[in-house]
């Protein structure tokens, strides 16, 4: 059937409007494969049914990581394999080591967790993005709609996006 | 849903719609180079060639080439390192802290905040690597396996904390600054064609702008902010303690780093009005940073120069009432002895002029900012030179006091940093979005004039 990769894109002008819209689309039982927008609308999440991320929990794991290879790496390097006796002062001085242990955590959290993010987003610079419509990147909110897994007709869906707002239906594929 | 009270100002004037911002932010990158911009940009790189000699003369020849003596061991190349260091705070306080405050008023001017922060740290680290000496044995800071056995660097050393500070700072403000950049480049992207749309395809990283996307977006954002905030707070404390760990009259004071902190936020944020003011006018951006943006970031300016003020009259008071002799000459020597005048140039922009700021006419008036935000630069510069240079200059033995002239190399490795600062700010003033798009967007219904 045409219904292969091809989509119903809803425009809208508002993001207020589109929220509804998102409400209204799946309490009617369609489901709507993707919002496109081009700043974070808040509660879009909450209305499209995403939980929330766990990257700030990925940014802690990397950060414990920073935290351990930098004590490991001090407390080896200066208590273990060259221990330096500098006016009888300890071997292991803690306090001297808190300044890099920081550093070192707060470095491998921040990149540990955006290049996760990149990977699980599919962020990178040598991929080509399929956009349901440019202006989505500009003014309008965008929602679309996979016909391949929807059941409904074409028509209806289309009557359905235009009274829950949208200012154009649009039909778009891909190859 | 989020309301705003509506006896707030609004932060984004005009009636700006979404697509006026897209518009009016794309409109610069897209258009040709303007006659000012190409002037400004031949001028910026005569200078970073002409500084690009000195700095090689200094790196062929050696530091000797720098007015140093045996008393005054660290003059000018530290002072320029601090006060660039200094400078740099100011992007991701802007973007960090004031996300973390909710203060929304920073999504106009967060971008270009940041893009002066790395720029700023790039500089610092010239002079960092140039008073080694050897740059090309720079790599020995790090703690690599070598041909001494195993000898390591001394994590003890304030000098190394120094090298994990600023190398961190300088990485994860250009993340969090590049992060921010990616759905503003798929703007351009879209609206640009052939060799263009490639580039910032690329630059873009596959960006849709999804909703999933966005939620993750924002919660990296978050957490971002969050670890930045303490690592600006730290990087400053970690140069102040490049002083405060010695024993050097005049250096080893436990006030140095939350006045150093101060220190830093009060001169970035005069840097950073000194190129905004600039930019408003040339981008005509004026309905984006608006009059309250300016009078936002000059109480903050007056805020950080009274804490530095205090600071300074603490320094005394302790110097003084510690009951050491050496510090208290120190302090002495500084306000009277032979840099008296960079003593009273630093008091007089630092403490008395920003003190101008208590007055709204002058808060709110741009030609007295713009004046003010480079007295304090100055200021701020001499803040630096009057710590290190006057501290060093009198010994402990009096038979190896000093004073300190630059030599053309000491001027030419600063103008070295001014060329690269102003030719890379310029370069992304014109390639890069200097607002950030979507978070102006993201404000403008609850803080434009359009009413909804």
């Amino acid at each position: 059937m045409e219904k292969e990769n091809s989509f119903l894109v809803g425009i809208y002008d508002d993001e207020d409007v589109l929220l509804d819209a998102v409400a209204k689309v799946r309490k009617s039982g369609v489901k709507i494969h993707e919002c496109y927008t081009p700043f974070p609308v808040h509660g879009l999440d909450d209305a499209m049914g995403y939980n929330y991320s766990n990257l700030p929990i990925v940014g802690f794991l990397f950060g414990v990581t920073g935290t351990i290879c930098a004590l490991t790496m001090m407390i080896g390097m200066m208590g273990f394999d060259w221990p330096m006796d500098i006016g009888g002062r300890p071997y292991i001085p803690l306090p001297d080591f808190i300044p890099i242990t920081f550093e070192l955590t707060v470095l491998l959290c921040a990149f540990g967790m955006t290049i996760s993010f990149f990977i699980v987003s599919n962020l990178n610079p040598w991929s080509t993005p399929r956009m349901f419509d440019p202006r989505s990147v500009d003014h309008k909110f965008v929602m679309a709609i996979d016909l391949g897994v929807n059941k409904q007709d074409v028509a209806s869906i289309t009557t359905l996006l235009k009274s829950s707002g949208a200012s154009e239906v649009n039909k778009k594929s891909f190859e | 849903m989020h309301v705003t009270s509506s006896v707030r100002p609004p932060l984004v004037t005009g009636g700006k719609k979404y697509e006026d911002v897209t518009q009016d932010i794309c409109k610069q990158v897209e258009g040709a180079p303007s006659t000012a911009w190409k002037i400004s940009f031949t001028f910026s790189v005569i200078i970073f060639i002409y500084g690009g000699y000195c700095l090689w003369m200094t790196w062929y020849d050696g530091i000797g080439m720098w007015g140093l003596n045996k008393t005054i061991g660290w003059s000018w190349d530290i002072t320029n390192f601090v006060w660039w260091v200094g400078i740099g705070h100011a992007g991701t306080l802007i973007s960090a802290v004031l996300l973390l405050f909710r203060q929304k008023w920073r999504t106009s001017i967060n971008r270009a905040a940041e893009a002066m922060t790395i720029f700023a740290v790039i500089c610092a680290a010239t002079f960092i690597i140039a008073h080694m000496g050897r740059p090309w044995l720079g790599y020995w800071v790090l703690p690599l396996p070598n041909a001494f056995g195993s000898l390591w660097v001394n994590f003890n050393s304030a000098l190394m904390w120094d090298v994990f500070a600023i190398s961190t700072y300088f990485s994860v403000s250009l993340l969090f600054w590049y992060v921010g950049l990616i759905p503003d480049f798929a703007t351009i992207r879209e609206r640009a064609t052939g060799i263009r749309r490639v580039i910032y395809g690329a630059l873009s990283f596959n960006w849709d702008g999804s909703a999933k996307t966005w939620s993750r977006y924002e919660a990296v954002s978050l957490v971002l902010a969050g670890v930045a905030t303490p690592l600006v707070l730290s990087v400053h404390t970690i140069v102040s303690m490049d002083f405060a760990t010695s024993i050097i009259p005049g250096w080893h004071t436990t006030i140095f780093p939350p006045y150093f902190v101060a220190g830093a936020i009060f001169s970035g944020f005069a840097m950073v009005l000194s190129l905004m003011l600039v930019t408003r006018v040339l981008y005509n951006l004026e309905d984006y940073i608006t009059i309250d943006h300016v009078e936002s970031m000059n109480k903050i300016i007056l805020t950080t120069g009274s804490i530095v003020g205090i600071a300074y009259l603490t320094e005394f008071f302790m110097a003084w009432y510690s009951g050491v002799y050496y510090e208290a000459f120190a302090f002495q020597n500084r306000a009277f002895g032979p840099y008296w005048w960079a003593y009273a140039s630093m008091m007089t922009c630092n403490v008395i002029t920003p003190q101008l700021f208590w007055f709204r006419k002058v808060r709110r008036s741009l030609v007295w900012t713009f004046i003010l935000s480079i007295i304090v630069n100055i200021g701020m510069w001499f803040e630096r030179f009057v710590i290190i240079c006057t501290s060093l200059s009198r010994d402990f033995i009096p038979s190896s006091w000093a004073m300190f002239s630059p030599t053309m190399y000491d001027v030419g490795d600063f103008l070295f940093t001014f060329g690269l600062f102003f030719t890379c700010f310029l370069l992304f003033a014109k390639y890069f979005p200097v607002i950030n798009m979507a978070e102006v967007k993201a404000i403008i219904k609850s803080s434009s004039e359009e009413k909804h």
